[in-house]
C-alpha cells in the first residue's frame, strides 16, 4: 500500500437545492485501500461516488482525489477513475462490443483491450447483441468491463455485485476485487460482506458520517444500526 | 483558480474523440432511427399543410423561401430536442463525461451529427417541397440551394448543439430548445430566406446577393467560436 492517500476529504458538503446530500464529511483513504460506504437509501452514498468521479462539484470543503484538487483540476482526474453506477452507463442499442470499443477509442486504448475483457468476463457469445437484450447480470458484467477498461487506479463501485449470481461474481472478482490492487470505494447494504472487504468503513446517515472507523474495529451490528 | 484553469488542456488531436463520438451517434441513429424520420415526416407534413393552407398550387420568390426555411427550422427543432436527450436516455452520457477528452469534441460531434441529419432530411424534403409547392423549376437553383442550405444547416447545427446541451441540464428541456434556440436563429433565418428568394424566383433562378451569403457565413463563424468557447462550462455540474 502506498503512503500517499488516494482520497482526502476535509469538511466536504454537497447540496441539492437547500437539502444537504453530504455535510461536513472528512476522511482519508490510502492508495490501494478499500472504503466501504454503508447507509440507508438517500443517505448520500451515490452522491459521494459521483462527487469523487468529478460528475458533481463539492459545495464546500476540500476534495483531493488521486492527488488532484477538485473541482479545480477535475480534468486531471477524469480517465483515472472507473465508475460502476446503478445505471450501466451503456448505450442500450449498441452491443457490448460496440460499447466497449467506443469507450476504448475515447480512452485511446487499442480495441484489443475490449476483446480481452469480453473474454475474461465470458461475454463473447453475447458480445454482438444489443445490451438492452441482456439480462441484468450480463449487463452488470458489461458495465464492469466499461468501468475498468482503462485500468483506472481508483474504482468507484455502487453495489457492484447486485444482480450477479455467485459464478458471475467470482468471474469479476479479479477485475474489481482487492486482488486488482486498485483503490476502491464501494457502497453496500450488506454489513458482514461489506466489512469483510473493507479497510475503512463509513456509515452515512442524512449526509453525515455517523460511522467512520477501520473496518477491523467495526462490528456488523453498528452498521445495522444505521438502517434503523 | 480561474475558470480557465478548470478546463482540460486542449488536446493535440481533438478530432479523434470527435470521430468516435460522431460514429457512435450515426450508429445509434442507424440502429434505432428517431431523429431523421421524425424531422422528415414533420417537414413533408408541413409542406402538405402549406399546400392546402395557402390554397395555392405554387409559390415562388420570398414566399417559397420563407415556407422552405421555416419548415426546415421547425423540423430541426425536433432533432435538436433529441440531440442530447437521447444521449441521456441511453445512459452512456456520464461515462462519456468521465473520459479524458476535451468536451469540445462532444460539441463538434453533436453539431456534425445534426448537420448530417439535416442534410439527409433535405435530400428528401426539398424535392418534396418542389413537387408540392414550388412554382418555378428547381433545377436552375440547385447549386445555389446546396450552398445556402449548407450554411443554414451549419447555423442550425451550431446553435442546436449549444442549446441542446444547455437544455439537458434543465427540467423544462422541451421548452428551452425553442425558447432559446428560435430567437438565436432569427438572423440565420432572415439571411437564409434572403439568399433563397432569388434562387426560387418565378422568372428563373439568380445567384443570391453576396452580402446575405456573407451574413450567413459570418453568423456561422461567430456562433461556432462562441460555442467552442462556452461549451465546456455548459456541461459542468
Amino acid at each position: 500500500m502506498d503512503a500517499a492517500p488516494a482520497i482526502e476529504l476535509r469538511g466536504v458538503s454537497r447540496r441539492y437545492g437547500e437539502r444537504y446530500a453530504l455535510r461536513d464529511l472528512s476522511l482519508t483513504v490510502a492508495a490501494g485501500a478499500t472504503l466501504v460506504v454503508f447507509g440507508p437509501n438517500g443517505a448520500g452514498k451515490s452522491t459521494l461516488l459521483r462527487l469523487l468521479a468529478t460528475l458533481l462539484r463539492p459545495h464546500g470543503g476540500e476534495t483531493v482525489v488521486l492527488g488532484e484538487q477538485l473541482p479545480a483540476r477535475q480534468w486531471a482526474v477524469r480517465g483515472r477513475v472507473g465508475l460502476l453506477a446503478h445505471d450501466a452507463l451503456l448505450y442500450r442499442d449498441l452491443s457490448a462490443r460496440e460499447n466497449l470499443r467506443f469507450h476504448a477509442r475515447l480512452h485511446r486504448l487499442p480495441e484489443a483491450r475490449a476483446e480481452e475483457l469480453l473474454e475474461r468476463t465470458r461475454l463473447g457469445g453475447r458480445a454482438e447483441d444489443p445490451v438492452r437484450t441482456l439480462s441484468k447480470g450480463l449487463l452488470q458484467r458489461v458495465a464492469v468491463c466499461r468501468a475498468i477498461l482503462h485500468d483506472p487506479p481508483l474504482l468507484l463501485l455502487d453495489e457492484p455485485r447486485a444482480n450477479l449470481d455467485p459464478a458471475a461474481a467470482a468471474l469479476i472478482e479479479p477485475l474489481i476485487g482487492r486482488a486488482s490492487g486498485r483503490t476502491r470505494v464501494i457502497t453496500s447494504h450488506d454489513p458482514a460482506g461489506g466489512l469483510a472487504e473493507a479497510d475503512l468503513a463509513l456509515g452515512l446517515r442524512d449526509g453525515r458520517a455517523a460511522l467512520l472507523a477501520p473496518a477491523a474495529e467495526v462490528d456488523a451490528s453498528a452498521v445495522e444500526e444505521l438502517y434503523r | 483558480m480561474s475558470r480557465r484553469d478548470r478546463r482540460a488542456p486542449r488536446e493535440p488531436r481533438p478530432m479523434r474523440p470527435t470521430w468516435a463520438l460522431l460514429r457512435k451517434d450515426l450508429l445509434l441513429e442507424r440502429r434505432a432511427p428517431e431523429s431523421v424520420p421524425a424531422m422528415l415526416l414533420f417537414a413533408i407534413t408541413t409542406f402538405v399543410l402549406f399546400h392546402f393552407g395557402l390554397g395555392r398550387d405554387a409559390v415562388d420568390g420570398s414566399l417559397a423561401a420563407g415556407v422552405l426555411l421555416v419548415t426546415l427550422l421547425f423540423a430541426a427543432i425536433l432533432g435538436i430536442n433529441r440531440l442530447f436527450v437521447s444521449e441521456q436516455a441511453e445512459g452512456g452520457f456520464d461515462a462519456v463525461l468521465l473520459a479524458p477528452i476535451d468536451r469540445t469534441a462532444l460539441f463538434l460531434a453533436k453539431a456534425m451529427a445534426l448537420f448530417l441529419f439535416l442534410s439527409l432530411v433535405e435530400l428528401v424534403a426539398v424535392p418534396a417541397f418542389a413537387v408540392l409547392l414550388l412554382g418555378p423549376s428547381p433545377w436552375g437553383a440547385l447549386g445555389g440551394l446546396v450552398v445556402v442550405l449548407a450554411l443554414v444547416n451549419a447555423a442550425l447545427s451550431l446553435i442546436g448543439a449549444l442549446v441542446s446541451a444547455l437544455a439537458i441540464r434543465t427540467r423544462a428541456r422541451d421548452l428551452i430548445v425553442p425558447m432559446i434556440g428560435l430567437p438565436l436563429l432569427v438572423p440565420a433565418l432572415i439571411a437564409g430566406a434572403r439568399c433563397c428568394a432569388p434562387l426560387l424566383a418565378a422568372g428563373g433562378a439568380s445567384w443570391p446577393a453576396v452580402k446575405w451569403l456573407a451574413v450567413l457565413a459570418l453568423y456561422d463563424l461567430v456562433f461556432g467560436l462562441l460555442a467552442y468557447a462556452v461549451f465546456d462550462f455548459l456541461l459542468e455540474d
